[in-house]
């Protein structure tokens, strides 16, 4: 976060929760005009291309399907630096080249693991797509990972670990999910620990790239002002000789099954206590996943209209913000309910969350909450695909999750057949108001828990 | 018909290649009678489009002990008029698939929506609604002020590195009220009472004091009317007195300390600096660039990747303010480095480029930095309507032109010049965070 930034928003994060996990909530009973084409190469790539001309600029984003869930536990963190070390030095670069020529042309060129992926994304204008794409492709294909390079990365995520140790919602949140997953990787932090990060080693990083990084594995998805011509000669060009090859079998652990209350209590010298509660959700490809959208909108995901925001903030003032979302992954998923009040009012904030949860588990919504529900998820979609950038990240999700490019004319009709006894038989499935996990960091004497 | 006065806005003339032209977008002005200015960019490459009303109120408008007055009316005009009730405006923008929200800074206070574009004229209803009829109940005015407590404790109280930017722009600033929080200090928060809120809402949210900025899949001379039919008869607001405080120049540097329960050691050094227009204004956004611009930066390649003494190091200037504001500079140490060490490093980078000149491809790289921003800007309808707005609040949005060919027309040997005239000793402010931290709290 910028400390100098002197905006204050009324209310920041609503909208980045649905960001982050744009894939859940989107699409809409308007028509729209969105084209996107699919084509698989004979080295197994996916390239999926929505051509935009308006802007001269082109986002490209590579995901390749292969993050946390696919390193070591004790070894945690590879992911995490295998992606932050592909931009550190290629065969013919070296770290500062890298970082001079995509600076000199304006451009960004990123990686970043995620639980199951990892995402390289590109931005540049449309007259420098030659050397961006040169760059994106040395960068995907010619890693070298020097030990220099190793050593320096891993000291500045140890650093950043520890400065993170600062923000109370990084502590409740690592708290939480490691509570709710148990030995899946879900439960850890994507960077690992320190512990872990000293453990990993150059050729655990070399064993994750050559195993995973592999066109057969992978999505190139590319939007903005590039034809389909044009992708064909920079692919051919730049990364025509990336070779397909066979990949290890990965099993996961089982997340955490038993039903036990869990209650964690962190003290810390602060004013507000940051509050996370929440029990085990759903993966992506669970069939309820478009009716827990519809109810998780209703109870705390829908900002204002949401009834924890109507209950917690507007009518009692105890909180900015408090939200709920399931994030639905590959694999597994969770649902969190989180929310910061000042230390004396934690006990209360506690007991109106868990009477929200119990009502959406013993009642029916009201036809004006389920209509609301949908009509805000559905007529909400096309600005999920309002710029070029968000179109390339929401083309390599949908096929990522394998949701069909008729996603986005489905999408509605999966969201408006939800019915009230739909959701109220996912509340009492997917909500638990007694075995939860309870986080709570804060000044615990002040807090005075009751839990 | 109204009266439209179309511009061509060049944003992409910057590209040196001449087709690039063809993006050049038609901008819509119009102004009512009541003094309202109406500003319409069509964009058809999406079916959505995004309203905003630009007040130009912020919280260096504010009284004396009323600091955060202009953010919790911003949270009350979410709390109603007669004919919609608490809540009821968001739950509509959101029954119609839209989002809402609105944000303050020290100069201004945005409102904005986004929607289909078939649902835009929406905005105009609710929005020329709550400029006028705002309810401000003294109940919802107490709630709402505890949920502004709350948004304060998470934003500063338990941020240590906020904390200290808070500390370092209230010393900075002796006299003019960017001395203040947007947020707002506790105490004045607890004394905010519904007279406060109402008198600065009637002065300052007045027709001649806003600018509404449209942008997305609209027609504009179908939606100027609309426009026009809900807002023109909007009357004036009670008179406004400019805000006459000038911050005298510095003379000593001026240092504060913070104890917090922290990790790190972190360092803010902040120089006073003026504002575009200002003729330097440029310039030192090229320097901004050359000192923090990625990670090719000399910042970020000395202290983070050479001397590995920063975990981070950041730059912030902004010359989009109404009145001089600051050049900022942060880094949080490395475990096991001090804030002397940071401090000393920094004015050594900053030693070095006032002595000399930077290369012309550094010069380079950093105007392309820029042009690049503005077209990737163009790229989200709400950036763009962003854009018009910042530059509308500093006068005229014609003004990007006039940016734009200043950041081109910038030379090494002006970098030199603004680093010498502004990155000096005594014009300084400088944080420190000093972690506290007591061991074996944590407990399960």
């Amino acid at each position: 976060m910028n400390p100098h930034a002197f905006i204050s928003l009324r209310y920041p994060l609503f909208f980045s929760v649905l960001i982050l996990y744009a894939i859940f909530c989107f699409l809409s009973t308007n028509v729209f005009a969105f084209e996107a084409k699919r084509t698989v190469l004979p080295n197994g790539l996916t390239v999926l291309q929505s051509e935009n001309h308006n802007l001269p600029i082109v986002m490209i984003t590579l995901m390749v399907k292969a993050g946390q869930s696919h390193e070591p536990k004790e070894k945690a963190g590879i992911a995490n630096l295998a992606a932050a070390l592909l931009t550190e030095g290629t065969k013919t670069r070296a770290s500062k080249e890298i970082s001079e020529e995509i600076d000199f042309i304006g451009a960004s060129l990123n990686a970043s693991a995620g639980n199951d992926s990892t995402s390289i994304t590109l931005s540049v204008l449309k007259k420098d797509v030659d050397k961006g794409f040169e760059l994106f492709s040395d960068v995907l294909l010619n890693p070298v990972f020097p030990q220099t390079e190793i050593e320096r990365e891993k000291d500045l995520v140890k650093g950043l670990l520890r400065q993170r140790e600062e923000d109370p919602a990084f502590v409740a949140g690592r708290a939480f999910r490691s509570a709710v997953f148990g030995e899946h990787p879900y439960g850890r932090v994507i960077e690992g620990s320190p512990e872990t990060i000293d453990q990993i080693k150059r050729d655990d990083i070399l064993k994750f790239y050559s195993e995973f990084f592999l066109p057969n594995n992978s999505i190139l998805s590319v939007s903005g002002d590039l034809s389909g011509e044009e992708l064909n000669l920079l692919i051919t060009k730049y990364i025509g000789g990336w070779e397909q090859s066979g990949m290890p079998e990965i099993t996961l652990s089982k997340p955490d099954e038993k039903k036990t209350r869990k209650v964690i209590k962190i003290d810390r010298d602060l004013t507000q206590a940051n509050i996370v509660l929440g029990n085990p959700g759903i993966n992506r490809n669970n069939p309820d996943f478009y009716a827990v959208s519809v109810m998780n909108y209703i109870l705390g995901g829908g900002g204002f209209s949401s009834r924890l925001m109507q209950s917690v903030r507007e009518e009692k003032g105890l909180a900015y913000d408090v939200h709920s979302f399931f994030a639905a992954q590959k694999d597994a998923g969770h649902f969190e309910i989180g929310v910061q009040t000042k230390n004396e009012s934690a006990n209360v904030t506690i007991e109106d969350i868990i009477r929200q949860i119990n009502r959406m588990r013993y009642e029916e919504v009201s036809d004006e909450e389920l209509s609301e529900a949908k009509s805000y998820l559905t007529g909400s979609f096309p600005r999920k695909l309002d710029t070029s950038r968000k179109i390339a990240d929401f083309l390599a999700s949908v096929e990522f999750y394998d949701l069909g490019l008729d996603y986005v004319e489905k999408y509605p009709a999966y969201i408006n057949a939800v019915t009230k006894n739909d959701v109220l038989r996912v509340a009492k499935k997917y909500l638990d108001a007694d075995n939860f996990t309870l986080v709570v960091v804060a000044d615990q004497e002040k807090a005075k828990l009751k839990y | 018909m109204l009266f439209f006065r179309v511009f061509l806005i060049s944003l992409v003339l910057l590209l040196s290649v001449t087709a690039y032209t063809a993006y050049a977008t038609a901008v819509y002005e119009h102004t009512l009678e009541n003094g309202l200015k109406i500003i319409i960019v069509e964009e058809h490459k999406a079916p959505v489009a995004t309203f905003q009303i630009w007040f130009r109120a912020g919280s260096s408008d504010e009284p004396r002990g009323k600091s955060g007055l202009s953010h919790l009316l911003e949270h009350m005009m979410f709390k109603g008029t007669p004919k919609y009730g608490p809540s009821e405006l968001s739950k509509i923008v959101q029954r119609n698939g839209g989002m809402n929200n609105a944000y303050t800074t020290k100069d201004y206070t945005v409102y904005f929506e986004m929607f289909s574009s078939d649902r835009i004229k929406l905005s105009l209803e609710l929005e020329a609604d709550r400029m006028q009829n705002l309810t401000l109940d003294p109940k919802e005015v107490r709630s709402e002020r505890q949920v502004v407590m709350e948004e304060r404790r998470l934003r500063y109280e338990d941020d240590p590195q906020n904390s200290l930017s808070e500390e370092v722009v209230a010393a900075a600033f002796k006299v003019h009220p960017y001395q203040r929080p947007v947020i707002g200090w506790m105490s004045d928060l607890k004394s905010m009472e519904r007279n406060d809120l109402y008198h600065y809402y009637k002065t300052f949210y007045s027709p001649d004091n806003a600018v509404i900025i449209i942008v997305g899949d609209v027609t504009a001379d179908e939606i100027v009317h609309k426009v026009k039919a809900y807002f023109e008869n909007i009357p004036p607001g009670l008179p406004r007195k400019p805000m006459a405080s000038v911050e005298p120049a510095q003379k000593g540097e001026k240092r504060v300390m913070l104890r917090k329960e922290a990790e790190l050691p972190y360092i803010i050094v902040a120089y006073h600096t003026p504002s575009f227009p200002h003729e330097d204004s440029c310039a030192i956004d090229v320097l901004n660039l050359i000192l923090s611009g990625g990670k090719s930066s000399r910042l970020y390649r000395s202290l983070v990747y050479e001397k590995k003494i920063a975990l981070n190091i950041s730059a912030n200037y902004s010359s989009f303010n109404r009145d001089p504001y600051l050049f900022f500079f942060s880094a949080t140490a490395t475990p096991g480095k001090e804030n002397a060490e940071l401090e000393k490093s920094l004015y050594e980078e900053i030693e070095q480029i006032k002595k000399e000149k930077p290369s012309e491809i550094e010069i380079q790289k950093a105007k392309n930095q820029i042009e690049s921003s503005f077209v990737m800007g163009q790229d989200s309808i709400f950036l763009q309507a962003m854009k018009y707005g910042i530059f509308e609040m500093l006068g005229d949005w014609r003004l990007i032109d006039k940016y734009l060919d200043g950041v081109r027309k910038v030379t090494p040997a002006d970098v030199v010049n603004v680093a010498n005239k502004y990155l000096h000793e005594n014009n300084r402010t400088v944080g420190i965070l000093i972690p506290t931290k007591e061991d074996s709290r944590s407990k399960e």
